[in-house]
């Protein structure tokens, strides 16, 4: 035997045949991926290192992608049911049967009334597909899963300026000097949040978390703010009301680039009272710092008054900024106003004011960048204000969300700090105003498709979706007086409204990666039984369910017929410019996915499915003038379809000749392009270009040429939102289109057109003596799907979940380890383990979503900790908030957006004694459709 | 008993940013990913779907909490693998010379052919980095991805282990730290870097940075601008814009 100092081992082993290059999609993040295959199969999963969004990185997810794409829990092949719903038994079918028995489902429903078909997608990366499909069909009742995840980030963002956080922007990595971060964001643009904060804790850059949890990203910020849930509109508004009271706001930037000058209405008695005073062109007018003037705001060479004001008659007429400053400076935002409210002392409110502004105006970032802007004044320099700010599901999933929202964005605006170097900037294709974006449809007519796209911007009353008599036209409700800028759809109100039969029955629902039966919906165990609830007949009261996953979820038992699609590594897919593209702030980017193996089994990728599903009920773009399939999968589709003459799905390599950017007409080699490529295609801003995008007339005319849009269309934030105004009117009884009254005074008080704080619908609406703590979820960053808990590796990381509670609870209620607690909302019961934890805000307690499985899915074992220990809170939350005074019962969600309001719980807890022997409510098992798993893994290739 | 070299030529190791580390588990699963189907025996994963999964991991992320003497208590996310001790107990402890440290760059690794699985090794591991494959019988542990850092086919700049390639947040570091001019050597001097339990004496090549003080912030308040101006802040704000 050699001694161990002779020993010669092999440091340069082959390490792949092959290496293919994909996309990531074990989250949403959508990074690259290098597959490197041995033996035709995937041995390995690492970062693709020329890729815009993880530049080589990838997180515990994407390093696990291989034990999902082997999970024992894929399904196999179609599966039409056989035992009663909700038992999961089902027998395996041909795809040919199963797309006959949707078809034979559909296609006369699409010719006596397409609105009885209920079609909504979960986490769907392909939405300007499967909202074509939805269009073509003519139901309007098409969403993907926004309404319950973070739409009123999305649309706040939007109405405020033009984009929002995530897909929509990112902070300035490269520059930003102090870094804010509102609430849960670990589970959103999951690498590129955290290749950012590694470089800002490179250059010593400042992280300020503020959480309830100090955990995951908040658990490396230099400053953590423990608020209490659902305040952060009132400290973002008292850090307002601190800068305006210094006079730390960025006047010159206020002026130039939003409607901050624009002169509001305020005649008391005009219809048109809030409203913007327009001149002769109809264009809001602003008075000029230089001759006092009215003048369109839009003028070349007017720099509008902030200060002005102009006097009608008795009336005063006053700027957009003296409403701003008249509102936060009032003593109600005073930080001592506000610090027993949300936990954070005034002192402490004051000092990150002060920091902020410090920052913002101390430390400006100068670029020798020359530019002209779209009054075609040229600038020789960029001015940066360093500070960066980003959010996600944490502050958005409250009932007060869209308008804590909007004023996180008002705060970044005040600050001069979006779209600057240093600041938050927009990616392709934002920014975009609301008035660019489309309104909501929902014109059926039966045989034909719908009159236009489902979701869109409503700029007034007249875009909401009601028919004469004041009902809605969706089932979930979406554009009516109860969510009036519900852009997202609501998600979790279609069960229970299609269930209810309210606004209307329908026939079938079909869904696609929304495990509705579990953990994506709100009061599971009642949405099980409305799936499973019977009418006086014996009939199922929502008659028929499609299903799509890849996997063996708890929503696949709940279904009558399955589609069962790919692993991500099976697939074709385009990350596309005309849906949720991966778009850097430097660039417009796209991506594909590719089949990096073929399926083993007798599955089809969704999108492909719906294909097929399309050319069979004949839709049109679905089938050619002598109704043969127009595509032949989705892949085809991506090559070939155009929205709109030479712009189609994927942007890059466009044209006969694969130059085209942008533009161009179908490459039929473009996927092959694609794959040379790395999976993805990325076209740089000029420098010119790359910060005032919204303002910059060299970013307009770049995205006019790359087909982002059309036709230049600059404008100006909007910091007071005039359409939120109108809907405002009208609840005073303006106008034609009015509330219903039992709303009016909900609409006029929730429509602010300034942002405003209002407590949480839960608070008013349970005793909060009784239910004095505040609950929590949130996904593990190594988990962001309900997929993750399944897999092999990740499953060992967190196969079981508890309740965390913080050192006030835990004591006061005498708990030790290995404990259970007995946890109540007003609405239900749970029995859960639970565990301590200190850095947590004194009232709050939480858990991680989707740990807890039902038993007999997802290919686990019945005795698998996810089964017995693991825990949903869903139960404790409705979808309706408890009945008020008068018997209505108002929806759990946004007033303005519709979304679900998550994180608005509250409950109480005591000991569980005895303690359960496993989690409460624990329900029977489901026959898995897949089997068993194989007890041991050892897959070396 | 196996002998430790006397001295190596390099000490390769990993130097693991405390302040950065978001806990993302990314080192762990990739270093799972590579080193199942690279050095010795593929990791395995036992009663994988089942109650109590057990698998093998080579580097794993621990949370902990810390209560400073004053103020909130703080979360520190801990990865943790072998440290490639200097004076490594689990060498000498070895009965078979299956545990070894290599002389030219101090990598400590297991010849799977030689280990018998008697987990004395681990047993004499005061970090617990070292586990015992209940597949294949033999002792897993770091290997510094002694197969991908020396790897003529690998790009250049993929010859770093897969937990350094990966680290979403650039926590993870990778060098030689027994030259004082090397990155990690500089990175260690500049932010205190610091060993791992040295009182056990094992001299550990791994170097932690230590998380920055946190909650520190004292930013005087701001001077309202109505205190020196009588028109309140109309006034205040027409005499602003007659600045810009």
């Amino acid at each position: 035997m050699p001694k161990p100092e002779n020993l010669q081992i092999d440091t340069s082993p082959s390490v792949s045949d092959e290496v293919r290059k994909t996309t990531c999609y074990m989250c949403a993040c959508r990074c690259g991926i290098n597959v490197h295959m041995k033996d035709g199969q995937v041995a390995y999963i690492e970062g693709n290192r020329d890729h815009p969004v993880n530049k080589g990185v990838l997180c515990g997810k994407g390093s696990s992608g291989i034990m999902q794409h082997y999970a024992p829990s894929r399904l196999r092949a179609p599966l039409k049911r056989v035992g009663e719903r909700g038992s999961g038994k089902f027998e395996e079918i041909s795809w040919d049967e199963a797309l006959e028995i949707a078809a034979g489902w559909l296609a006369p429903l699409r010719e006596e009334d397409p609105s009885k078909l209920a079609f909504f997608t979960g986490r769907d990366q392909s939405q300007s597909f499967t909202s074509w499909f939805a269009q073509a069909y003519g139901t309007p009742n098409y969403a993907a899963h926004g309404g319950f995840c973070s739409v009123n980030m999305a649309a706040a963002g939007i109405y405020t300026m033009g984009g929002a956080f995530w897909e929509f922007g990112q902070p300035d990595w490269d520059r930003t000097k102090l870094f804010m971060l509102f609430g849960v964001a670990e589970d959103h643009d999951s690498n590129p949040i955290k290749i950012g904060l590694g470089k800002l804790k490179e250059r010593g850059a400042k992280v300020i978390g503020v959480n309830p949890i100090r955990s995951g990203y908040n658990a490396i910020a230099d400053e953590w703010v423990g608020i209490t849930p659902g305040t952060d509109g009132l400290f973002i508004m008292a850090l307002m009301h601190e800068l305006l009271r210094a006079g730390k706001v960025d006047l010159a930037y206020l002026a130039r680039y939003t409607n901050a000058g624009f002169i509001v209405d305020e005649d008391p008695n005009s219809p048109e009272k809030g409203l913007f005073i327009r001149g002769a062109s109809g264009k809001p007018q602003v008075v000029s710092r230089e001759n006092g003037e009215l003048m369109d705001y839009d003028c070349p060479g007017v720099t509008p008054n902030l200060a002005a004001q102009m006097v009608e008659g008795s009336v005063t007429h006053r700027t957009v900024f003296q409403l701003i400053a008249e509102r936060y400076l009032s003593d109600e935002y005073a930080p001592e106003a506000v610090a027993e409210r949300t936990g954070v002392s005034a002192d402490k409110i004051k000092s990150i004011a002060a920091e902020l502004a410090r920052v913002a105006f101390e430390e400006e970032i100068v670029l020798d960048q020359p530019w002209t802007d779209w009054k075609g004044q040229k600038h020789d320099k960029m001015i940066g204000r360093p500070v960066a700010f980003h959010a996600m599901r944490g502050i958005s999933a409250h009932s007060n969300g869209f308008q804590t929202c909007r004023a996180l964005h008002m705060l970044q605006i005040l600050l001069g700090s979006v779209e600057v170097p240093g600041g938050f900037r927009f990616k392709p294709p934002y920014p975009r105003p609301p008035e660019a974006h489309p309104k909501p449809h929902a014109g059926v007519t039966p045989g034909q498709p719908l009159d236009g796209p489902h979701l869109g911007y409503p700029l007034g009353p007249e875009h909401l979706l009601l028919d004469d008599d004041g009902n809605a036209k969706r089932i979930d409700k979406a554009f009516t007086w109860e969510n009036p800028l519900s852009a997202h759809g609501l998600m979790h109100m279609v069960i229970s409204n299609a269930h209810a039969g309210d606004p209307y029955k329908i026939d079938t629902l079909f869904m696609y990666m929304a495990n509705m039966a579990w953990n994506s919906t709100m009061n599971t165990t009642e949405v099980m039984r409305m799936l499973t609830d019977k009418d006086d007949n014996g009939d199922y009261v929502i008659p028929r369910i499609i299903y799509s996953d890849a996997y063996s979820s708890e929503m696949v038992a709940y279904a009558d017929l399955i589609l069962p699609d790919t692993t991500y590594l099976e697939r074709h897919d385009c990350i596309s410019l005309l849906d949720r593209p991966i778009c850097e702030a430097d660039g417009a980017a796209d991506a594909i996915r590719w089949p990096v193996v073929e399926p083993d089994r007798d599955v089809r990728g969704f999108q492909t499915a719906l294909i097929q599903l399309g050319a069979k009920l004949g839709l049109p773009g679905f089938v050619t003038e002598d109704g043969s399939a127009k595509f032949e999968d989705y892949a085809d589709y991506i090559v070939n379809h155009e929205r709109r003459p030479g712009v189609g799905p994927l942007a890059g390599f466009r044209g006969k000749d694969g130059e085209g950017r942008g533009r161009g007409e179908p490459n039929p080699d473009q996927i092959d392009r694609y794959i040379e490529n790395g999976g993805f295609w990325v076209d740089h801003i000029p420098e010119d270009a790359a910060f005032y995008k919204p303002w910059n007339k060299g970013y307009q005319e770049w995205a006019v040429k790359r087909g982002i849009f059309d036709a230049e269309a600059p404008y100006v934030f909007n910091l007071y939102v005039e359409p939120m105004r109108k809907f405002q009117l009208a609840a005073e009884g303006h106008g034609d289109i009015q509330p219903p009254d039992h709303l009016r005074e909900r609409v006029h008080q929730t429509m602010d057109p300034l942002p405003i704080w209002y407590e949480p619908f839960e608070d008013s609406n349970v005793d909060v003596e009784e239910y004095p703590i505040h609950a929590l979820t949130q996904r593990p960053m190594h988990m962001y799907h309900s997929w993750g808990t399944q897999n092999a590796w990740l499953r060992q990381i967190t196969g079981k979940n508890s309740l965390y509670l913080p050192t006030k609870i835990w004591e006061a209620n005498g708990f030790s380890e290995g404990d259970y607690a007995e946890v109540s909302s007003v609405h239900g019961t749970i029995t859960v383990p639970v565990a301590h934890h200190a850095a947590l805000n004194e009232n709050t307690i939480w858990t991680w979503n989707a740990i807890g499985k039902r038993k007999g899915t997802w290919a686990l074992d019945e005795d698998a900790p996810e089964a017995t220990e693991g825990f949903l809170l869903n139960h404790l939350i409705h979808e309706l908030q408890p009945p008020k005074g008068d018997g209505m019962r108002w929806a759990n969600s946004d007033p303005i957006t519709g979304q679900a309001a998550w994180f608005d719980l509250r409950v109480k807890l005591k000991k569980a004694d005895p303690k359960p022997a496993e989690s409460q409510p624990a329900h029977a098992p489901i026959t898995s459709p897949v089997g068993k798993a194989p007890r041991n893994v050892t897959r070396k290739i | 008993m196996t002998c430790l070299p006397t001295s190596t030529q390099k000490k390769l190791g990993l130097v693991i940013d405390l302040d950065t580390c978001v806990g993302c588990h990314g080192c762990v699963t990739a270093c799972k990913g590579w080193n199942t189907q690279n050095y010795g025996a593929p990791l395995s994963d036992i009663d994988a779907y089942g109650a109590d999964p057990s698998g093998t991991f080579l580097n794993r992320v621990f949370s902990y909490e810390v209560q400073p003497e004053e103020g909130a208590a703080q979360t520190v996310h801990f990865p943790k693998s072998c440290l490639h001790c200097e004076d490594a107990p689990c060498v000498t402890v070895c009965p078979t010379g299956a545990s070894y440290k290599r002389a030219e760059d101090g990598i400590v690794l297991v010849d799977e052919d030689r280990c018998i699985g008697c987990g004395l090794c681990a047993w004499s591991c005061a970090y617990g980095a070292r586990e015992l494959d209940q597949d294949a019988g033999v002792m897993k542990k770091c290997t510094l991805c002694v197969d991908r850092i020396y790897n003529e086919n690998l790009p250049e700049e993929d010859r770093v282990p897969a937990c350094v390639r990966t680290c979403p947040s650039g926590a993870r570091h990778f060098g030689d730290l027994g030259d004082p001019n090397s990155d990690v050597s500089k990175l260690v001097e500049e932010r205190g870097g610091f060993d791992l339990m040295p009182d056990q004496g094992n001299k550990p090549v791994n170097k932690y940075l230590p998380p920055r003080l946190k909650d520190r912030l004292d930013t005087p308040a701001m001077t309202p601008v109505t205190e020196k101006e009588p028109k309140g802040f109309l006034g205040w704000l027409d005499k602003a814009l007659e600045r810009i």
